[in-house]
């Protein structure tokens, strides 16, 4: 019964890194393939890691895949969250079709 | 030129459909695992999606882009090492996921702190 739960998990999370993956390859601008990838390849990732763990059960290596899970939820919006600053300050343009930029207009208001 | 790029797409879904369906390198896999077909074609599906993220990082316009690209890489590839723990059963694959995490996490932080110093504007 584990091992079937444990199964789709994985058949979810496969699902949701090759969404991403096609995100990435499609969308036309570097904030939208932020914004469609890292979520979606972040959830497809813990849950195989959590079908991993549901099918190996307690053994050091289901241990390990829960430790990998736990890291992996806080560290990948930290990255993603530096990555999209990061572009702004170094002036990568939005996409033509964009029509708000918060983040110029905080900069303008505070300089 | 749009119908050699649909050519190119049409070949490269062709040979991926025909190693799904195939599953070579049977040596990855425990022989009596109930369910092991289910387990191989996830594995050539992560591949086939690494291979998108390989394209991107080719085909970045910015380095923005070839930065994002390398950070989902590595996140599908802790992927990958789990579904490999599973189907062969040796549990130091989840080790190389866990380190590569890490690694992962490290570089992505030092390259956009890179690209924070390389302004056009000022």
């Amino acid at each position: 019964m584990n091992s079937i739960i444990g199964l789709i998990f994985i058949t979810v999370g496969f699902a949701f890194d090759v969404f991403g993956c096609i995100g990435l390859v499609r969308l036309p601008d570097v904030y939208n393939r932020l914004q469609a990838a890292t979520k979606c390849v972040t959830l497809g990732t813990c849950s195989i890691l959590f079908g991993a763990f549901l099918i190996v059960g307690f053994t050091a290596a289901g241990i390990k895949a829960l430790m990998c899970l736990v890291f992996l939820i806080l560290t990948s919006p930290v990255a993603a969250h530096a990555i999209a600053r990061g572009a702004h300050r170094a002036g990568v343009k939005l996409w033509e079709g964009s029509i708000i930029d918060r983040y110029a207009e905080d900069k303008e208001g505070e300089a | 030129m749009k119908i050699f790029r649909w050519f190119i797409g049409a070949i490269v879904l062709a040979g991926i459909f025909t190693l799904i369906i195939i599953r070579p390198l049977p040596f990855l896999f425990y022989p009596d695992l109930p369910y092991l077909g289910f387990l191989g074609r996830v594995l050539y599906i992560i591949i086939l999606a690494c291979f998108l993220c390989l394209y991107r990082i080719c085909r970045g316009p910015t380095s923005a882009d070839r930065i994002v690209a390398i950070d989902i890489l590595g996140i599908m590839i802790v992927g990958l090492c789990a579904i490999l723990t599973i189907s062969t059963g040796r549990s130091w694959y989840i080790d190389i996921g866990i380190a590569w995490a890490l690694q992962s996490f490290i570089s992505t932080l030092a390259l956009s702190k890179y690209l924070e110093g390389k302004s056009f504007d000022e």
